[in-house]
This record gives structure tokens, C-alpha cells and sequence, in this order.
């Protein structure tokens, strides 16, 4: 598989405070990456230089073997990214279905053709019963879901989760996976993702990076990172016997 | 009805700038300044008439939007301040005017007024009833170009950015350019209304023209109708003049003579109508009727 996107030696400070340290990791073509690490790690940090949202100090961020250093974020979107945010921020005063229309704008040439395909992702997302409703009427859990379909309305070929199934319930999480697991088998969107929630990290990344204090401390396949010592240590403090 | 259907004009294309995309002018003044100014000076000085005129009205008013647009979104000003730039612009405007003697200065510059029972529509002189013809046809003109935008990509993109910058740009919007098409179409068409009102009145005056209670005068009525619909800013200015034509009848009427008393109704009524309606008449109105704009 080929690497979509290369990030090298990334690193941010906000006044003299290490976010990102030195970061480095690929993502190949078709993968589902978890980025994981305490509050604090640098993930959000890292994904707002990935969309371009914030400036690295250093390193160099490749994206389909472009370089994608200093692009504004709707460049960055233009060449196939797509991003949800981890604070929501729907377009409050619009609907559901006009929020997503706004993202399928990007790929569709008229506004009928983007209304078409806005419903079919609304619907997928399970907010079709929703879809006439302003978006500042949803729960959080359904802006989560928002934020996703609006994001895969650009039909972006990789795409950033942050911290989406955060307060969720159990069962809304199998949903997500299954349709995460979905979008990536069947569309071939390539996915990194920023989560908490373990059991879908477990179930759906072939990939996990682990960040700590703004340094990458491990990576490899989840079974792999779950016995890392380092990562025991950082979850779990150091004294833990096995 | 002519003064309702200016307001209701000039409303509009305030409405595309602020109820479409979120960027509030309070400086709305400078465009129809400018505009009245531009046609007027042709028509004064080189005799060349209105139609022509305001091409040069729109022109330089979408270049000042453009300029002030182009300062205030590269450089990051936002929200109030984006707001006092557009209030200092006018300012400028009006200062400037009163100093600049070949347009009259502060003494104010005079159009012929021809006999006012010829209608001579060439040179935009005639009865108060071309007059009316004039800003009805441009008042629908805007109304269908207000419905048209707001359905197009245009119309999406800017209430996405009035909703939330942020996520608008990471959707692929360059936010810049849309914002920038905002202004100067909202600039353009103000130009339009003040070509319109220079022939109307005859006489230009930079303390009327450029005053920051034009700005206000023009804004009322999207903000009484309900910003960002379409048909918002003609229901608010329908209702602002039969206010401001009520109350004189009443104070008529009552023979009331203190001074300051129509003013006092008014402000009664806007404060009801604020309080009451926040989204305005025709957004409470729409949904009742469940009209979909």
C-alpha cells in the first residue's frame, strides 16, 4: 500500500509550551489510524497543522507526496482532506440537510446535484428523520454525527476524526464503527482519527499511535500498543506489575 | 410609497452583506454617498445623464467595498471592529465631501430641477410617479436577485461563513473570496440607490448623505423584518413607513404639539417589535404561515 500521508519531524509550541514534539508517522492509502494519548498529548494540536488550521514551527507534512505546509484549510480541503472538530461547530441556523449541502458543495458542480447527495449521507448517518431540523436543535451525540457527514460530504480521501464517538452510548458507537468501517471498505477513505473510546479503537484500527506529552512513544497494531510498556506506563502510572 | 420602496431597496442589499453573510456594516452611508455623488457630478458638470452615471456609481462603489473588504478580511478585522472600519469609511467620506468645493462642499451641490410634469426618463427628471416606477422595478429586481443568490452556492457559502468561519474554511470554502463578492455586490447595488436618490431630490448634501443615521435609517428596516430572509427588508420597511406616517396622523389628529412626541411612538413601537419579534416580523410571520423561503 502507498503512504497518503507522510508527516515529518512535526513540532508546535504555544509560548514555550512543547505541544507536538518531534512527531513522525505515515498513513498508508486505505488504513484506519487511531491517534490516542492523555488530555494534553498534542492530538487535537497535530490534527490542526494536518487541515491547516495551524502553522507547524517545523517539520513537513506530505499529502498524496505533496507537500501541504503553510495551505490555508480550505485548500487543504480542496486537495482531499477532511476534518471534523473535536468543540462542534455547526452552522446552527441551518438545517441538518443544509449544513451537509454546504460540504457537498465542494464536489458538486450545481446545488441540486449537492442536495442529492447530502440526503444520502444524512440518511446514512441516521439523521434523516432529522434532516429539516435546525442543527441547533440536535443533541450532542447527533452534532457529532453532523460534523461527520458534513466532513464526508467533501468525499474526502483521507479523513480526520476527532474525538467523535465522545458521548455516545454504547450502542451508538457499533453504529458508527460499522458505518467508519463502511465508509473505509467500500468508498476507500483513508482514516485517522483521534479517539478515547478504546473498545473502538480495539475493534476498527489497523494502526494506533500513541502520543504522550507531545511526543509520538509508540506504534504498531493495537494488540501491539496495548502491551507497550511506555504506554502502560503513561495510561496507567509506572509501578504497574503485569 | 417611493420613500418605502428606497428604504426597502436600499435594505436589500444591506441584508445580502449582513443577513446573508454575517458582516455588519453600520457604514452603508458611503456607498449611496458615493453613488449619488458619482451620477450627480457626471450630470452637473459634463451633462452626462443618469444611465450612464451610474455605471460609474457602481463601479466605484464596488472598488470601495473591495478596498475595505480586502483591509478587513486579510488583516483580521472582525466582528465590531470590522463594524468601525465601516463606520470610519463613511466618516472619511463626509468630512472629506464637505471640503471638496467642485462637488459644493458642505453647502451641498444642486441638480436643474426641470419641470416636474415632463417626464424626461433619459435624464431620470420628471413626475414623482416615474420616480416611483424607477425604484419599484429596482426593488423587484432585487428581490429577484436576493432569492436567486440565496439559493445558489453563493447563498450557502456565506450563511456558512455567518454561521461559523471556522468550519466553513475547513469545508473548502475560501472564505476571503466569498466574503469579498458579498461586500462589493452589496456596495454596487447601494450605489444604485444612491444614483436613484441624488435625481430624486435634486440637491446632495454630505451631512445627509454620508450620516451614520442614513446608515441606521437603511438598516432598520432588514433588522425590523428579519435579517437574512428575503423578504425581510421590504416588510420592514412597509411597516416602518406606515409607522412613521401613523404616528403623524395621530399626533395630527390628537393635535397633540409636544415636540418630540412623534419620535417617542416610534421608538415605542421598533422597542415592541425588537423585544417581542427578535427574528423580525417576517420570520415570526413565515412561521406561522409555514412559508419556506
Amino acid at each position: 500500500m502507498s503512504v497518503l500521508l507522510n508527516v515529518q519531524s512535526l513540532s508546535k509550541s504555544f509560548r514555550g509550551l512543547r505541544a507536538v514534539a518531534n512527531v513522525s508517522f505515515e498513513v498508508e492509502e486505505g488504513a484506519i489510524v487511531a491517534l490516542i494519548g492523555p488530555n494534553g498529548a498534542g492530538k487535537t494540536t497535530i490534527f490542526n497543522m494536518l487541515a491547516g488550521a495551524l502553522r507547524p514551527d517545523d517539520g513537513a507534512i506530505f499529502f498524496a507526496g505533496k507537500s501541504i505546509h503553510g495551505l490555508r484549510p480550505d485548500q487543504v480541503c480542496a486537495l482531499g482532506i477532511g476534518r471534523t472538530f473535536q468543540i462542534v461547530r455547526p452552522f446552527a441556523g441551518l438545517s441538518v440537510l443544509d449544513n451537509v449541502i454546504v460540504g457537498a458543495l465542494r464536489r458538486c458542480a450545481r446545488v441540486n446535484e449537492a442536495r442529492a447527495f447530502a440526503a444520502t449521507i444524512v440518511d446514512k448517518l441516521g439523521l434523516g428523520s432529522k434532516r429539516d431540523f435546525p442543527a441547533s436543535s440536535l443533541t450532542l451525540p447527533d452534532r457529532k454525527q453532523l460534523e461527520v457527514a458534513r466532513a464526508l460530504a467533501t468525499r474526502p480521501k483521507l479523513l480526520l476524526l476527532d474525538e467523535v464517538m465522545a458521548g455516545l452510548r454504547p450502542l451508538e458507537y457499533d453504529q458508527l464503527i460499522a458505518f467508519l468501517q463502511e465508509i473505509n471498505q467500500r468508498d476507500g477513505v483513508t482514516i485517522l482519527w483521534i479517539e478515547h473510546v478504546m473498545r473502538a479503537v480495539m475493534a476498527l484500527a489497523h494502526k494506533v499511535i500513541v502520543l504522550h506529552h507531545g511526543e509520538l512513544i509508540a506504534q504498531g497494531s493495537p494488540a501491539h500498543v496495548v502491551l507497550d510498556a511506555a504506554v502502560l506506563e503513561c495510561y496507567l502510572g509506572e509501578d504497574l506489575e503485569l | 410609497m417611493t420613500l418605502f420602496l428606497f428604504f426597502a431597496y436600499a435594505g436589500q442589499a444591506w441584508n445580502i452583506m449582513m443577513g446573508f453573510a454575517g458582516q455588519l456594516s453600520l457604514g452603508h452611508s458611503l456607498y449611496l454617498g458615493v453613488g449619488a455623488y458619482a451620477a450627480a457630478a457626471l450630470y452637473f458638470h459634463f451633462g452626462i445623464g443618469p444611465w450612464a452615471g451610474l455605471w460609474l456609481a457602481i463601479a466605484l462603489c464596488a472598488l470601495l467595498g473591495a478596498a475595505i473588504g480586502a483591509l478587513a478580511f486579510r488583516y483580521g478585522v472582525a466582528g465590531v471592529y470590522f463594524t468601525l472600519l465601516t463606520i470610519a469609511f463613511a466618516e472619511f467620506a463626509r468630512i472629506g465631501l464637505d471640503h471638496f468645493a467642485w462637488l459644493g462642499g458642505s453647502g451641498g451641490m444642486f441638480l436643474k430641477v426641470a419641470e416636474r410634469d415632463r417626464v424626461e426618463l433619459l435624464n431620470l427628471r420628471g413626475t414623482p410617479a416615474m420616480f416611483y416606477y424607477v425604484i419599484l422595478a429596482l426593488s423587484a429586481a432585487a428581490l429577484a436577485l436576493s432569492a436567486w443568490l440565496l439559493h445558489s452556492r453563493a447563498g450557502y457559502y456565506w450563511q456558512a461563513i455567518r454561521e461559523n468561519e471556522d468550519a466553513a474554511q475547513a469545508l473548502g470554502i475560501n472564505t476571503f473570496r466569498w466574503k469579498m463578492l458579498a461586500v462589493v455586490i452589496s456596495a454596487a447595488m447601494t450605489a444604485l440607490a444612491g444614483v436613484f436618490s441624488a435625481f430624486y431630490y435634486s440637491s446632495l448634501f454630505p451631512e445627509q448623505l454620508f450620516s451614520i443615521n442614513r446608515s441606521v435609517e437603511i438598516i432598520l428596516g432588514p433588522i425590523i423584518g428579519g435579517v437574512g430572509t428575503i423578504f425581510g427588508p421590504i416588510v420592514g420597511a412597509a411597516l416602518l413607513t406606515v409607522l412613521a406616517e401613523g404616528t403623524n396622523e395621530i399626533v395630527v389628529a390628537f393635535g397633540w404639539e409636544v415636540p418630540g412626541i412623534k419620535q417617542l411612538i416610534y421608538g415605542i413601537v421598533l422597542f415592541a417589535v425588537i423585544v417581542f419579534l427578535p427574528h423580525g416580523i417576517w420570520s415570526a410571520l413565515a412561521g406561522k404561515l409555514k412559508v419556506r423561503e
